[in-house]
């Protein structure tokens, strides 16, 4: 039997980065908490995780500078938080739940190092055969 | 973890909020400082951020943003003018000027400013943990 990485650690890596990803733009947006204008940012990890949804509606390009619905880009665009209270100034970063959320986001990345650590020791007590 | 761009941006909101800090305390330690006239009155002055974007693009797909200082300006509300002819420093009308700092306001933007700056903090601190995790993977 072949030992593939990519089959034994599954989703994780790619959980690992994403989370990492977002954690940046959580960061950002704690960061510009007191800027005016700056619009809080985020995206859905499940969803880039889950990949693209089946079913889709056929669009056909008539132009090649038409934008494509399934392209990485896309995927990866930033969405903007709909605030429950927006600044006078239009910012629209709200400090508790940004900290909620880098938390969550934080403790979520540690998990999926620990499934990684874990398939990792597994794959090494199989290797030595003990 | 695929860059150090959270530090770069945790450290840009705290370089802000250290500024904004900084001009608090100048505005407060100056509250009292009375002069005979208009130009030589010291000014409330207050920080002006704006979010780090380099060009167009990245507006729409930057994923880390910092913050960037534009500038500090002078606050443009009135004076206080005081009638006090005895006052060592009134002009000839026996008028002296008073800065048109707000203690209240100074006070609460201190909090807010030293608030902002903790949270920075407390993410460069979770980033820093979660690298060095990241860092014993497998072991």
């Amino acid at each position: 039997m072949k030992i593939s990485f990519a089959n034994a650690l599954g989703l994780h890596p790619q959980a690992l980065q994403l989370r990492a990803r977002r954690m940046e733009v959580l960061a950002s947006n704690l960061a510009n908490a007191d800027t005016p204008r700056y619009k809080a940012r985020d995206f859905n990890v499940d969803k880039l995780l889950r990949g693209p949804e089946t079913p889709k509606l056929p669009i056909r390009k008539t132009s090649p500078d038409h934008l494509s619905l399934d392209d990485e880009d896309a995927r990866f665009r930033l969405l903007y938080r709909v605030p429950q209270q927006a600044a006078l100034d239009g910012n629209t970063v709200e400090e508790h739940i940004e900290q909620a959320k880098f938390a969550e986001n934080a403790l979520r990345y540690q998990a999926s190092l620990r499934f990684v650590n874990g398939k990792f020791s597994g794959l090494m007590t199989a290797i030595r055969g003990e | 973890m695929s860059s150090f761009k959270i530090f770069d941006v945790a450290g840009s909101g705290m370089n802000a909020q250290m500024l904004r800090l900084n001009l608090t305390a100048s505005n407060l330690a100056n509250v009292d400082s009375v002069s005979s006239s208009i130009e030589q009155t010291y000014k409330s002055r207050q920080p002006v951020f704006a979010a780090q974007f380099r060009n167009a693009f990245d507006r729409l797909h930057a994923v880390a943003t910092g913050v960037k200082v534009l500038g500090v300006v002078e606050s443009p509300e009135p004076l206080r003018m005081e009638y006090a002819p005895n006052h060592p420093m009134a002009n000839k009308d026996g008028y002296i000027f008073k800065p048109n700092v707000d203690p209240v306001e100074e006070l609460a933007n201190m909090i807010a400013a030293s608030r902002s700056y903790q949270n920075d903090i407390e993410v460069l601190n979770t980033a820093k943990e979660m690298m060095m995790q990241t860092l014993k993977m497998g072991q």
